[in-house]
């Protein structure tokens, strides 16, 4: 039928794993942000939820990396970190390989993608579908955009890549929402954890809200590492969701620079 | 230096309930299977996190090696912080730290 959500959220390990750490403020506002996006993810009456997650050594290594993956399995199995350091159970989460294969075969008419009928969601989908799909009803399809192991995709393609998925989520009956969920500035699970550069989130949530292709597409690896951190590199989920949704408004419904979870913690969604 | 070997170590290692059973008991078996070099063989027999973190791991890799290691997030922070002061900067990868001062 059509794309009738698009959004992103951050989906750092601590939001959930390190809570009892955070100042009260931080995490109920957070929380509570997170609410208000699965509410608005519920409107939108969705029969099933793409997350566009770049996702850190689950299921992909070096050996043999995809720039871009699609999840195929009638099942996942997550997080495949140790729930009590994560602070989410383990469980299965629905899939749908029916779908997730039209959806596959039309992106491949425009962009080369990998696809895995196994998957294990780590914290990048398992922590946003904590708060955005509790009962884990939905059908899930995991995408991944590799943004751990360089050669990194160049961020031209993740736009190409947001478009054909746009494309494919527009020819198939279903109602699709797309969540794309990262990090911006951060320097996740290293001595400079909890550094966040929000002057460079701010100018990067301005471009994002704006589609602003151009600007969105200026950063070099180079910089974002050194303004933006290792974990600077999820822009590229971002991307991918304005690839999505050209010439739409996005808007960011809350910011908040968090230490303790490593990140300017985010919630947004386009109007579509 | 095997950087590759060593991430592939781990990286198979968190996703294998199993094989974490199996290194915790006899880290030799699991070792003697990648090719080491000793300084890395002797950093993955010690649990030493910090010297991990310098060899150039990548810390989405790491961080679920130090938490099966038994340390603390806040330990295993400072785990790296004190590794960049015996030993200076990350050797490769892109985990290199820029100041090494974060907020937590």
């Amino acid at each position: 039928m059509s794309l009738v959500f698009a959004g992103v959220c951050s989906h750092a390990p601590g939001i959930t794993g390190r809570a009892h750490m955070a100042d009260p403020d931080d995490k109920e506002t957070l929380y509570s942000a997170f609410d208000d996006m699965r509410e608005a993810l519920e409107a939108s009456k969705p029969d099933a939820l793409i997350v566009i997650a770049a996702e850190h050594f689950a299921n992909f290594f070096m050996n043999n990396m995809p720039a871009y993956c699609i999840g195929a399995a009638d099942e996942y199995e997550g997080p495949i970190e140790d729930p009590q350091w994560l602070g989410i159970e383990r469980r299965l989460i629905p899939g749908n390989p029916d779908l997730s294969k039209r959806i596959i075969a039309k992106v491949m008419q425009d962009v080369d993608v990998a696809y895995a009928e196994e998957w294990k969601f780590d914290h990048g989908i398992s922590v946003p579908l904590h708060f955005l799909t509790p009962e884990y009803e939905l059908d899930i399809i995991p995408v991944n955009i590799n943004c751990q192991g360089p050669p990194l995709s160049p961020l031209h393609r993740a736009w190409a890549f947001g478009q054909a998925l746009r494309k494919a989520c527009d020819e198939v009956p279903e109602r699709i929402a797309i969540v794309a969920t990262g990090g911006i500035s951060h320097w996740p699970a290293t001595p400079d954890s909890g550094k966040i550069n929000a002057a460079w989130d701010k100018e990067f949530l301005e471009r994002w809200c704006a589609g602003d292709k151009d600007a969105l597409l200026s950063y070099t690896d180079e910089e974002t590492w050194q303004d933006a951190g290792q974990g600077g590199f999820e822009i590229r989920a971002f991307i991918a969701i304005s690839g999505a949704t050209i010439g739409s408004q996005a808007n960011v419904h809350y910011y908040r620079p968090i230490p303790i979870f490593a990140v300017g913690c985010t919630t947004g969604w386009v109007d579509l | 230096m095997s950087l590759y070997q060593t991430q592939k170590l781990l990286y198979q290692l968190n996703k294998d309930v199993q094989m974490q059973t199996s290194f915790l008991a006899d880290h030799e078996a699991i070792l003697s299977d990648f090719k080491l070099t000793q300084e890395e063989h002797d950093a993955l027999a010690n649990k030493d996190i910090g010297l991990l973190y310098i060899l150039g791991v990548n810390g989405q890799i790491l961080m679920h090696f130090a938490a099966m290691c038994g340390l603390a997030w806040p330990e295993y922070i400072q785990a790296m912080r004190d590794a960049l002061a015996v030993h200076g900067n990350v050797r490769a990868g892109l985990y290199v730290t820029t100041d090494g001062k974060g907020a937590v």
